[in-house]
């Protein structure tokens, strides 16, 4: 690791629960995310994992339990106010702003997230983040003449942008070919040496070993368990969780 | 007391109206603001018919609501279903369909000032008083409450039992779930809408037997079945019906205890509580 | 301030001191219609300031104009005409206001529903107070003239003009494109939606009573049927869809051809109003989704030869 961990947690959930009527999408959920670190959420479909992000970043509401942003809780938060305390995600189906341009994309961020800018600080910083996520050249092009994985630049520049204390990958690498996710994979592990700290859903097996320091198991809503990727990944429970996705 | 049973019996007649337009925006999805116009069609028809050979309203109601069907069905399929089709999103649906509703609305308000005139248009049909519980009421107005129990009761029949009214209202919980188990989801909104249409024009053909109709007062009911629904619960049977009566009791109260100007002021009240304070409806779910 | 911005400047300055020019062709007909199209362009721009980017549909118009004529009617027995347009301002913002905080955090159809009623609560209530009172309507007698009217019509246009044109530089104005764009995006990037939308929904608001009370003047006798008439809120509905809302000038584009062309229908048809407004509607949704805006853009991309 490039950055020594320290022993402030930055996210902390406890208990946290979402009940969708009679359906538990998250079922008592605790774990910490510590500065600097990246943490992997994993777990076959269905689990409940992008449910967890969702209800981190306030796009749902949990139905019990809390969520704590360095402390301080931000459970009942809406989404404008826990963005503007730190919280940055991309979604697991791109969302890029259709009518705009990659710049004002990313300057979206940057004017009104965690740090906010206007002006030319806002734009500068802005194509400071499109630089850092390899769309320098691509300012002013508009989203819809841009490739699939630069759509996906866009939205993690765009989260950058504000400065987040933690940022939340939904999938962030889903649906990239082999010599994209090679690109997408480094750009990740980038962020993780500036010392960034990430939570990340994800389901592409390298780039959860190459990538997280830690890692929680989701099955059915519920923690299965908790460590190293390498841990986690020869725990009997976990690959059960897995094998008995495929035998259904 | 009579205040309550009048405030009732006038509530049943707009539980039929809001049942109508319920079906149209729970289950079709289309928020349909020509609802009243169709209800004052349904009314007018009612009173051509009793003027010019004495047909009782309640005979009415098995001419005006097959014909109700149809219309609506075309007005689905040629109009609405387009939008449908070029929506990419549920909010643009939803503003083109208010656009083209309120377009047919009007559309309808100016055809019928063309062909009837702005008069106001009442009949005397069973203006006799009878007595109930002690208290004397219009006979008409039981005769009309009778009759919207009866065609609410079996909508709601149909609805909970029979296969079509199974997936109606599976299209108005999960449209894209019904169409992975085969129902034919256009087909069944356009009936949906059709049906939704029907029962609002035998509700005006109803009250027009005893409430004085003219050519522009259909907003006002689309008005007043749009609060019953989204008070009641959108696409809720149940939620609808108590909506109506507690909207029926509670105009009739104003009404009679502070001024009969006031009515449309108090359902709008009631709708601001309700927006406030149970935005999901009178029992539904909160969700986020 | 760049070139462009420098033309449109020149452009709008030459308009308004044309279009302030009117009343000296000595043609009270068309200083009439001059009055008519300036209090349009007034509310069907400031209706698509806000329903523009939100796609909300407002049918207050006909709410806040009339809280604006009984502010002029009420007040001009005590205080002087001129400090009451801002107390009308200030009036239709706070209600603006207060309709945004009930519905705007709920979906469009919420929103038009209870827009639709407002009109007819408001009159419903100062109808039934008058009849406590014993009063039918009241009289507004000033010496301000169709002329004087007109002149501060116009400057309330230039007034709606030069805000849309700071919102469109402000942060509001690039929170509102991004809602416009994608709501969900827009709150987790840390904009409150809500108050964005309640914000903007008071310059409509604010506009409609201004204008009211600029017109109460010219009716004289104000009476809650005149002054709170529904077909005003969807008048300009359609002059804003018709002209396009993706721009600032797309309102008048639209306000001045509906215009003529109701003064027209309802001098030879007079009962058909109705039913022009139906098709209206209708041919907008069916054959103009972007209005007149959207039909030039299009030429104009098919002569510039593609590009965005």
């Amino acid at each position: 690791m490039a950055v020594p961990s320290s022993s402030t947690p930055v996210l902390s959930l406890r208990g946290a629960t979402k009940r969708f009527g009679g359906l538990v999408a998250v079922n008592n959920l605790d774990f910490d995310v510590m500065e600097h670190q990246v943490m992997g959420l994993i777990g076959p479909n269905g689990s409940g994992k992008s449910t967890t992000l969702n209800l981190i970043s306030g796009a749902l509401r949990p139905s019990a339990g809390s969520i704590l942003l360095r402390g301080a809780p931000i459970t009942h938060l809406r989404a404008h106010a826990i963005a503007r305390r730190g919280v940055a995600r991309t979604f697991q189906l791109v969302r890029v702003l259709p009518s705009m341009t990659v710049l004002e994309n990313i300057r979206a961020g940057a004017v009104f997230g965690h740090r906010r800018r206007w002006g030319h600080e806002a734009d500068a910083f802005a194509t400071q983040m499109a630089e850092k996520v390899g769309l320098a050249g691509k300012l002013a092009m508009r989203v819809s003449q841009l490739t699939y994985i630069d759509t996906k630049r866009v939205e993690l520049a765009r989260a950058l942008a504000s400065e987040p204390r933690v940022l939340l990958l939904d999938e962030w690498l889903a649906g990239l070919n082999p010599t994209e996710l090679g690109e997408g994979i480094a750009l990740v592990r980038r962020l993780r040496d500036e010392g960034r700290t990430i939570l990340l859903v994800e389901h592409v097996m390298d780039a959860i070993r190459s990538l997280c320091d830690a890692c929680v198991v989701m099955a059915a809503g519920a923690k299965i368990a908790e460590g190293t990727p390498d841990e986690v990944l020869s725990d009997p429970e976990v690959i059960r969780a897995y094998l008995g996705e495929e035998d259904a | 007391m009579d205040i309550l049973i009048t405030g009732l019996l006038l509530g049943g007649t707009y539980a039929l109206i809001a049942m109508g337009l319920n079906l149209q925006y729970g289950m079709a999805r289309i928020m349909n603001l020509a609802n009243g116009e169709m209800l004052v069609a349904g009314g007018f028809a009612a009173f051509w018919l009793y003027n010019a050979g004495q047909v009782s309203p309640l005979l009415t109601v098995f001419l005006v609501a097959p014909l109700a069907f149809a219309l609506n069905w075309l007005i689905y399929r040629v109009m609405l279903l387009p939008l449908v089709r070029r929506a990419k999103s549920r909010g643009q649906l939803e503003v083109d369909s208010i656009l083209a509703t309120f377009g047919l609305s009007f559309v309808a308000v100016g055809l019928m000032l063309m062909a009837f005139g702005g008069d106001y248009f009442s009949y005397s049909y069973l203006a006799r008083p009878v007595s109930f519980l002690g208290d004397t009421y219009a006979l008409n107005r039981m005769v009309a409450f009778l009759a919207a129990v009866v065609i609410c009761g079996a909508l709601y029949l149909w609805l909970e039992r029979s296969r079509a009214g199974m997936s109606i209202r599976a299209i108005a919980v999960a449209p894209e779930s019904a169409r992975l188990v085969g129902i034919d989801v256009p087909r069944l909104a356009a009936i949906a809408f059709a049906l939704g249409g029907a029962v609002t024009a035998a509700g005006g053909a109803l009250i027009s037997s005893f409430l004085t109709l003219d050519a522009s007062t259909g907003v006002v009911f689309t008005l007043k079945a749009l609060i019953i629904v989204i008070m009641g619960g959108v696409g809720d049977v149940r939620g609808t019906i108590v909506a109506a009566l507690l909207l029926g009791v509670m105009e009739t109260f104003v009404a009679a205890l502070i001024d009969p100007g006031l009515t449309l002021a108090a359902a709008y009240l009631l709708f601001i509580l309700i927006l406030l304070f149970r935005p999901q409806g009178l029992f539904g779910q909160r969700t986020t | 301030m760049t070139g462009q911005e420098l033309r449109a400047l020149i452009l709008s300055t030459l308009a308004l001191a044309a279009a302030a020019a009117l009343p000296a062709l000595g043609s009270s007909y068309w200083l009439t219609m001059g009055v008519t199209i300036a209090m349009y362009t007034v509310l069907a721009t400031s209706w698509a300031l806000f329903s523009g980017p939100t796609h909300y549909i407002s049918l207050a118009t006909a709410a806040f104009f009339g809280v604006g004529t009984y502010t002029t009617a009420i007040g001009i027995e005590l205080l002087p005409y001129w400090t009451l347009l801002p107390i009308a301002a200030a009036l239709g913002a706070v209600m603006a206001a207060l309709v945004g905080f009930a519905t705007l955090r709920l979906s469009g159809v919420y929103f038009v529903i209870f827009t639709l009623g407002l009109a007819e609560f408001v009159r419903q209530i100062i109808t039934w107070v008058q009849n406590l009172t014993g009063q039918k309507g009241l009289y507004v007698l000033t010496d301000l003239t169709e002329k004087h009217i007109y002149w501060q019509l116009l400057g309330l246009a230039a007034l709606v003009y030069l805000a849309g044109w700071l919102i469109a530089r402000s942060r509001l104005g690039f929170a509102l494109r991004i809602i416009g764009d994608d709501e969900e995006v827009a709150r987790h990037v840390g904009i409150d939606t809500a108050l964005a939308k309640i914000v903007l929904f008071m310059v409509p608001g604010a506009v409609a009573a201004v204008a009211g009370a600029m017109l109460a003047p010219r009716y004289i006798y104000i009476e809650p049927s005149l002054a709170f008439t529904p077909m005003l809120s969807f008048q300009v509905v359609i002059m804003a869809l018709l002209g396009g809302t993706g721009r600032l000038w797309g309102a008048v584009v639209g306000v001045i051809p509906f215009t003529l062309l109701w003064e027209a229908i309802s001098a030879s048809f007079p009962n058909q109003t109705t039913l022009l407004l139906g098709v209206a509607f209708l041919v907008i949704v069916y054959l103009l989704p972007r209005g007149f805006v959207g039909l030039l853009e299009d030429a104009r991309r098919r002569l510039g030869g593609g590009g965005w």
